[in-house]
């Protein structure tokens, strides 16, 4: 598959609806392995990389799931199709960096993706929408005991699956979910909600990863610990941190609606017209309305049909895509416009939203 | 009381080391303790094995320059202090001393219980183990996760008898199975 048909397919994941998809965006798993007798990608020599990728690249692309899949070195991409894989979650900015030696592999529906000589050797990952940790799991389980037949891994009996970095050892496994808490935000309960979270043993994290800025009060949460658990109970503790912040988020939602109904219109009201009518807007400001107006469809303000398109929006508007679509290199005054041009073009045909039903039916329930 | 560092923040986190049997002191503002992280619980832990490896290489190799070396990849033990990674999967074995404690520090456990490579020589055993003995007979992991569920199922339905006695019976198993 070629770079061109990658781009006019918004992954498969945006498409589709999964479970718990009002608050849980995606559920994504990585597995970190590792080859016998070569070093690890960071202390490796160009020679050794090269040979490891030799090995790795074919294996991938023969399994059944990576039939006519993307493969690329990573020397063969330019930097802004770097840049799009990394906006859609695919590669990670370290792997965006990365030179000869390098290379990445991901299917037809951008639901599995391999970065050959990250930080290890195989970075796999499997994607998708809603809350299914587990199904995520299984799938790339799969892949990974398939190419165990053909890659002799590094692995010890007492430390489990060898990494580079140790904070990895042992599965090799980090289950995340991207999580819309906008209710948590709004009643800025947010902070206290992380340092819960980091206390047993989960890291939450912004839109991208680690250090970076939580844009559309998107946050990931993951497991720290990878040694001395199995995956199913690391998925299954996961899974049931993430069942109580559903249950906060929907709370919160609620009770901003009971006690600031106002503050709430004004949010999302304040977003549609922006996004309808702006002709300049930044990255952070869009993420942020986008994000209300998906919060607008959660509460039924917003007609449901309008949330794919805010999906598919939040990876579009980034400055690569918009770059990409543009087929030049624009400076970041006229990624602003662009920007402004697609998001008014997109969300054409977004009425107003309606509080009307749903504030008054609340009345009516209190009387 | 001002940062060490900056000196015009006030300082709020104070932290102490003995290095060489003295008593070293640092008064360090939030910034400059996050830039350096001290409040970071795995750099510190990183810290504490370092230094004990250190002492370890000074015993077994004499004059102090001379380190521990991994004979597969040639990385060394500044290295790792450098980067915080391993050099190869030999690492693992040429650096075992201290290793332990890291790991304790990192993931609160320090051996692997999860999936197990086919072509591994015991991973057959290791299958063996975890299957069912007969087919009535439960699965001890299984058995885990199950109750597991069920305690996290009483604990929202209020029944803290319930969980209280499942959480016991959760810690036995875990005993057995060497997991706690």
């Amino acid at each position: 598959m070629r770079f061109s048909t990658l781009l006019k397919k918004p992954a498969e994941w945006m498409r589709t609806p999964g479970p718990e998809n009002d608050i849980v965006m995606t559920s994504r798993v990585r597995l970190a392995r590792n080859l016998v007798g070569f070093p690890f990608p960071g202390w490796a020599k160009k020679d050794d990389r090269a040979r490891v990728m030799e090995k790795v690249r074919p294996a991938l692309e023969e399994l059944a799931e990576m039939k006519d899949s993307f493969s690329e070195e990573m020397t063969q991409l330019t930097a802004i199709e770097k840049q799009v894989l990394v906006e859609r979650h695919l590669i990670s900015r370290e792997h965006a960096a990365k030179g000869p030696g390098c290379a990445t592999v991901m299917n037809r529906k951008q639901t599995v993706s391999v970065m050959i000589n990250e930080e290890d050797h195989l970075r796999m990952q499997a994607i998708r929408p809603g809350l299914q940790l587990l199904a995520a799991y299984r799938s790339l389980d799969q892949i990974d005991t398939e190419l165990e037949d053909d890659l002799p891994y590094a692995f010890d009996r007492q430390y489990g699956y060898l990494t580079a970095c140790p904070t990895n050892l042992g599965t090799g496994m980090r289950a995340s979910a991207m999580l819309h808490l906008p209710g948590l935000v709004l009643s800025e309960q947010i902070n206290q909600t992380i340092q819960g979270a980091n206390k047993i043993g989960l890291a939450v994290r912004g839109l991208y990863g680690e250090g970076t800025e939580a844009l559309a009060n998107l946050f990931q949460i993951s497991n720290q610990n990878t040694l001395g658990m199995r995956e199913e109970d690391i998925i299954a503790h996961l899974d049931r941190v993430i069942g109580q912040l559903i249950a906060n988020e929907k709370n919160a939602r609620m009770k901003i609606l009971e006690d600031r109904p106002t503050m709430m219109q004004d949010q999302i009201g304040r977003a549609f017209a922006v996004l309808k009518y702006a002709h300049i807007i930044s990255s952070k400001e869009a993420l942020n309305h986008l994000s209300m107006i998906r919060l607008g469809c959660d509460l039924g303000f917003i007609p449901e049909e309008e949330r794919e398109c805010i999906t598919v929006l939040l990876t579009e508007i980034q400055p690569a895509h918009l770059q990409i679509s543009a087929k030049c290199k624009l400076s970041p005054e006229e990624r602003d416009i662009l920007r402004a041009d697609i998001i008014r073009k997109s969300l054409i045909g977004l009425t107003p939203p309606d509080f009307g039903s749903i504030l008054t039916d609340r009345d009516n329930d209190d009387e | 009381m001002n940062c060490d560092i900056c000196h015009t923040e006030k300082a709020t986190i104070f932290f102490s080391q003995m290095a060489e049997g003295k008593l070293q002191k640092v008064n360090l503002c939030k910034a400059c303790a996050d830039d350096k992280g001290v409040t970071d619980p795995t750099g510190f832990a990183l810290a504490d094995m370092l230094e004990g490896m250190g002492k370890q290489t000074a015993v077994e190799a004499g004059p102090a320059r001379n380190e521990l070396v991994c004979g597969s990849c040639g990385f060394t033990q500044t290295d790792f202090k450098k980067t915080g990674r391993f050099g190869c999967a030999g690492c693992y074995h040429v650096f075992d001393e201290g290793l332990d404690g890291l790991l304790e520090a990192m993931h609160k456990h320090t051996r692997h219980v999860g999936k197990v490579p086919q072509r591994f020589p015991e991973a057959n055993d290791r299958v063996a183990a975890s299957a069912p003995v007969s087919p009535g007979e439960t699965n001890p992991r299984a058995r885990l996760s199950e109750l597991r569920q069920a305690l996290s199922k009483s604990v929202e339905d209020e029944d803290y008898e319930e969980a209280a006695r499942l959480r016991d019976a959760i810690s036995r198993l875990e005993t057995i199975l060497g997991e706690s």
